[in-house]
């Protein structure tokens, strides 16, 4: 079985294009070219220079020896903190500005959670000069001011999604309609492994960097390129999906996905997509979903913006339901405790999301010898003022 | 025959109207039916809310959000429509997202369709492609007509795949928007209108999005054979309630 999306845009059952087809022009624009974009040898060089010069990349594998000491195994931290802007979400954003140029498209939509892809995407707007309109609920407005300030200072037009629950559903709906309403000269920048065909896979492949850095930075310290399991939070699933990326079809490495149970997964307060979803549709994809048995999606509930999703990448989505993938689910006090454990053992404060990753290794027990990496995937500046409250600093 | 096909045979320009069900209030539906038809509407879309309407304005969306919290549910729905044949004639098209469908299972949703008397399906986020492949047989199998949306950028190539898999009219979006957001039609849409209509398509088209007039409803069907009103419609029982929608459908109807 493979892992990888196939010719039609599904993986296993998940996947697809369910879209209105007022958007059909632009998707099918983007499927019938983006592979043949993304090896053209000018479009391979700028994005891996931007990723040298601009992002930082690569980012270094770190042995995390004190919280390996306390876990007993060997665990790794790819350092993706370290990217400019603070997180993952740039590889993607660099990789879809460049290939929205050579679609020659002039202006660039993208919607957002806590704020970290939006930054993102204003950030490769200001590079390249494109005008760029961000889509944030209104709710994710007042509780991420920091970022919306960013955005505004990188020139970027932040437009409040005031539908539904006013967080990061909502905002995909509005840059969805934005997208219908702009048919010809907007590219839609989403910023997970989510949406129609081709977006899981085009954003997986941007993505994919950061395992393919993992193999090489393996092979330098541990003689060999796989790990024994790779570690990484899900919510829609964009770090995860490029951290698993090269290690999909190897059966020997672990895939760990770790989702947020919110205030616990039986609360009614979760964000843990593959415990409590069903098969169904959401942003034109079909994958897991939390909804209503009349299939009306519901709100899902998580501390970490970034987390909180109702459904999950269909690449995710299949790995779940094909047991490849093991998926555990970590609330809002354990990742927390855990944000606060690296900070103290490593001198790394991480993002909430990815706090979710490391908390599980406090139930989860590894070999001595098994070599774990967890993707660090942002970092906890924007989180700071949750840290504040929860813990009274 | 299918009563969409019959009514299409008519010779004239053909209103269609759309509602939310469950809006303004959960019991409205009926009502709301069987007055459009007094009134000389020729077809009705009923809308089945959903939490996230992708392809919908503020306007419809709200409809689908209050409809909602009244309870309205796809179960809910077909209780409402149970007698429905007992009391009217006129075509009844589904218009919803493919979501709930799915969750109530589409086999039983085409069933209870054909139970109630419902004649076609319009899910805006199916597309032609995943219906032709794994839906049509069961579409048909229970008698139902599943109509599709074709936009100014729809190739010439997709439109006559679209007028193939077809068997009563297309859903002539009027312009690359979500529903409710146009103002008039301009010498584009026109001419859009037109180049359609000189493809000689096999179905006959309905023009949608953008009407909520006499006269745009009278742009509209210059080159089509009928169109569509829906947020205009929303607006309207949300400002004057559910008394009189007859009104409504005259201040259209006026001078056609």
């Amino acid at each position: 079985m493979s892992y990888q999306v196939n010719e039609k845009g599904y993986y296993g059952e998940f996947g697809g294009a369910y879209i209105p087809e007022m958007l059909y022009p632009n998707v099918e624009e983007l499927r019938s070219r983006y592979l043949e974009i993304m090896q053209e040898e000018s479009f391979q060089k700028e994005f891996k220079e931007l990723l040298k010069e601009y992002v930082g990349r690569p980012t270094p594998l770190y042995f995390a020896k004190r919280f390996s000491e306390k876990y007993g195994t060997k665990v790794y931290l790819k350092r993706e903190d370290l990217c400019h802007t603070g997180a993952h979400k740039v590889n993607n954003t660099i990789g879809q500005i460049l290939m929205a140029q050579k679609l020659g498209k002039k202006r660039i939509i993208a919607e957002t959670g806590a704020g970290q892809h939006g930054v993102a995407t204003a950030t490769v707007c200001a590079l390249m000069g494109m005008e760029c309109i961000v889509y944030m609920g209104e709710v994710d407005i007042e509780r991420q001011s920091p970022n919306v300030a960013r955005m505004k200072m990188l020139g970027a037009k932040v437009i409040p999604a005031k539908s539904g629950s006013r967080t990061l559903k909502d905002a995909t709906n509005e840059a969805i309609r934005d997208w219908i309403n702009n048919p010809v000269d907007t590219h839609y920048i989403i910023g997970s492994v989510v949406g129609p065909h081709p977006y899981p896979d085009m954003v997986a492949r941007f993505q994919a960097v950061i395992s393919e850095e993992m193999k090489v930075q393996l092979k330098e310290k541990e003689g060999k390129e796989d790990p024994d399991y790779v570690v990484a939070c899900v919510g829609g699933g964009s770090n995860a999906a490029g951290a698993y990326y090269h290690y999909l079809d190897k059966p020997e490495v672990g895939i760990i996905a770790v989702e947020a149970a919110g205030k616990g997964i039986d609360t009614g307060e979760s964000a843990a997509t593959s415990a409590l979803g069903k098969p169904g549709i959401i942003h034109g994809s079909k994958t897991l979903l939390m909804q209503t048995g009349d299939g009306q999606i519901t709100e899902p509930y998580s501390i970490s913006a970034g987390l909180d999703y109702p459904g999950v990448g269909p690449m995710h989505a299949h790995l779940f339901a094909s047991g490849r993938g093991e998926f555990i689910s970590v609330t809002d006090e354990n990742a927390m405790k855990a944000g606060l454990e690296l900070a103290k053992l490593e001198g790394i404060i991480p993002a909430i999301e990815t706090s979710h990753a490391l908390a599980i290794f406090e139930d989860r027990k590894f070999k001595k010898d098994d070599v774990v990496v967890v993707n660090l995937s942002g970092r906890g500046d924007k989180d700071l003022n949750t840290y504040i409250e929860y813990f009274n600093l | 025959m299918n009563r969409i096909n019959q009514k299409l045979q008519e010779d004239h320009k053909l209103l269609s109207i759309y509602f939310t069900a469950g809006y303004p209030d959960i019991n409205d539906t009926e009502k709301i039916i069987v007055d459009l038809e007094k009134s000389g509407v020729d077809f009705i879309e009923i809308g089945l809310p959903f939490s996230d309407p992708l392809a919908d304005g503020p306007t419809i969306q709200e409809s689908s959000t209050q409809a909602l919290k009244n309870g309205m549910t796809t179960q809910k729905l077909f209780e409402q429509l149970q007698d429905i044949r007992s009391k009217v004639r006129i075509p009844l098209i589904i218009m919803g997202y493919f979501n709930p469908m799915l969750q109530f299972g589409v086999e039983e949703f085409c069933k209870k369709c054909q139970e109630t008397g419902i004649d076609g399906l319009i899910i805006p986020d199916l597309p032609v492609d995943v219906y032709h492949d794994e839906y049509k047989e069961l579409f048909e199998k229970y008698g139902l007509r599943n109509i599709f949306l074709i936009t100014p950028q729809t190739s010439n190539e997709r439109i006559a795949f679209i007028d193939s898999v077809s068997d009563s009219f297309i859903y002539m979006v009027s312009s690359a928007s979500v529903t409710g957001s146009t103002s008039g039609f301009g010498q584009d849409t026109k001419a859009y209108f037109k180049r359609i209509n000189d493809l000689n398509l096999k179905n006959l088209q309905i023009v949608g999005f953008g009407i909520k007039d006499q006269e745009t409803f009278e742009q509209a069907t210059e080159y089509a054979k009928g169109a569509i009103i829906g947020s205009a419609f929303i607006k309207y029982l949300n400002e004057n309630g559910t008394s009189n929608v007859g009104e409504f459908v005259e201040n259209v109807k006026a001078l056609t």
